[in-house]
């Protein structure tokens, strides 16, 4: 095991920020904790890098203990924090070199692992870190994470507010890195990203509501879901609220994913409801649920 | 005056930093109760692109026109009638939620009897009511949004602009957020969105696609899927937002 956690629960002053999370992250996982801001995955990620100490709980880090041996756990992972951190005012490839020298190696000599990501900022070592876009910054705080070879690497949310090229370009580093041996612990709120990862928790509130693979969470999704298209979005999602057997109207993209509560439901009867409220261009298809959907029916 | 019931109207819209062109001649046009999303890769030029039409940066060339008024001439009278929010700021955190709207009402020149009958009918949409005399602060994300959407409408602007207003919240909250926005499109406010969440662009009814400074696309997403055989607005992003 890479990192297991028991029953660690953090609060600050009133507010709970993890309550009672267990879980365990095998050798070279890529695992993935999806949940929206104010979750309690930043707190969960400072407390497994021994930046804060939990209330209550345990946790090893790399077969490491966070309270008896933190320096350890310092020198063997590599943090990259959802805010950019670095020196704003060191260049590119000063920074870099100011965290291999904290961590007493060099930028040669672990070079390979960040040879893929460094090249592509290599042209702007000159350029003060405070300078560069927010695709270069996150590059290089990548880099900077990884110059002393850790093996396990935190990743709070790196692909937040980045546009979809961008983040699907980032995950293909994720997906390199891993190939390397690393084990990587990624958080995201983004739930079309939790595809890519092994296994996931799905997290809100401080709790986590599930742990599986991807595909499982899915299987074990306990409806059938349809996608409902009509003419009117609008009129479409008030008239599925209204209907008297509903038991989730969300709309997603072009369509709206609709469940009933009852096991024996007719889309046809549904379809005539609609009709009656005066939608046209109906249509009501079976359709896969993913990763959202189940988010939802946990969180609800 | 602006022909039919367009009420954006931009005409090869330019902005230069320097030598540097972050707008390039864009021309579109947005009607009234339209729910337009306004997409592109970071740093394409939609936050600059953005704050000329909502009267904070001059153009460096070209018209627009927004609710009927000049951006370049006319930035003062297009801020009263429009409507802003964004993700990085849209509320004061050491206000409560009357307090808010009690002061982004007084300085949209509210009276103070439509402000009190603004927040009774805001609250009570929003399902806010023991919450009133909470700080924003201790609200959690997702509730923010939602009343910052509600304070940028209490002046009953033609035209919303939302800067990213999703980001971070969570999967339910977002939802509710999108059927505020199809609520308000009902009414005849017309929408103007930026995201990154390419499901939230197939809520609209049309998208452009921002590329290095130009408009690349901009339709039904449904036609810009047809158009770029994809199956969905994200495979459209990804074939064409890196040139």
């Amino acid at each position: 095991m890479s990192i297991v956690v028991s029953n660690i629960s953090k609060s600050y002053k009133t507010v709970k920020a993890l309550k009672n999370i267990s879980f365990e992250v095998n050798e070279g996982e890529l695992f993935g904790l999806i949940g929206p801001d104010g979750a309690g995955k930043t707190t969960l990620f400072r407390v497994l890098t021994t930046l804060l100490i939990a209330d209550e709980g345990k946790a090893t880090v790399a077969g490491y203990d966070l309270l008896k041996d933190y320096k350890t756990i310092r020198e063997s992972v590599g943090y990259m924090p959802g805010r950019f951190s670095l020196y704003q005012d060191l260049t590119v490839e000063e920074n870099l070199k100011f965290f291999a020298t904290i961590f007493g190696t060099t930028i040669a000599e672990n070079y390979d692992l960040i040879k893929d990501i460094y090249v592509q900022i290599e042209p702007f070592k000159t350029r003060r870190a405070g300078k560069l876009s927010g695709g270069m910054k996150q590059k290089l705080a990548l880099s900077c994470a990884l110059i002393h070879k850790p093996k396990v690497l935190f990743l709070d949310e790196p692909t937040t507010g980045v546009d979809p090229v961008s983040r699907k370009e980032f995950w293909e580093m994720i997906k390199r890195l891993q190939q390397k041996g690393i084990t990587i612990l990624v958080s995201t709120p983004y739930m079309d990203e939790a595809a890519l990862c092994d296994r996931i928790a799905l997290i809100q509130d401080g709790t986590i509501l599930q742990i599986d693979t991807p595909e499982a969470i899915i299987k074990h999704y306990p409806k059938a879901i349809y996608n409902v298209s009509a003419d009117n979005m609008y009129q479409l999602i008030e008239s599925l609220k209204a209907y008297e057997h509903s038991h989730s109207v969300y709309p997603f993209g072009e369509f709206v994913h609709y469940t009933d509560k009852r096991t024996g439901f007719d889309p046809k009867q549904l379809k005539k409801y609609l009709e009656e409220k005066k939608l046209a261009g109906i249509s009501i298809e079976i359709t896969q649920p993913t990763i959202e959907d189940a988010f939802m029916e946990l969180a609800i | 005056m602006m022909e039919n019931n367009n009420v954006i109207e931009v005409k090869e819209l330019t902005k230069m930093f320097g030598d540097f062109t972050a707008v390039s001649a864009i021309t579109f046009e947005v009607k009234q109760g339209e729910i337009f999303g306004f997409l592109g890769a970071n740093g394409a030029g939609k936050t600059t692109a953005m704050k000329m039409l909502i009267g904070i940066s001059k153009p460096t060339a070209g018209d627009a026109r927004v609710a009927g008024f000049d951006v370049a001439s006319e930035a003062e009278n297009i801020k009263k009638n429009i409507g802003y929010m964004s993700q990085k700021f849209a509320l004061y955190d050491d206000l409560t939620v009357k307090e808010n709207i009690t002061f982004f009402g007084g300085i949209y020149g509210l009276t103070r009897a439509k402000i009190k009958e603004k927040t009774r009918e805001l609250t009570e949409e929003l399902g806010l009511k023991d919450l009133t005399d909470q700080m924003v602060g201790s609200l959690p994300l997702g509730w923010k949004q939602k009343i910052a959407f509600s304070v940028s409408l209490l002046h009953e602007p033609k035209i919303v602009f939302l800067d990213e207003p999703t980001g971070g919240v969570d999967p339910i909250t977002r939802r509710q957020f999108w059927e505020m926005i199809y609520k308000s499109a009902n009414k005849g406010t017309t929408i103007f969105v930026t995201t990154h969440y390419m499901d939230e662009a197939e809520y609209c009814d049309r998208v452009s696609i921002m590329v290095n400074g130009k408009i690349e696309a901009l339709d039904s997403p449904k036609k810009l899927k047809e158009q770029y055989g994809a199956e969905t607005m994200n495979d459209v992003f990804l074939k064409l937002a890196r040139g």
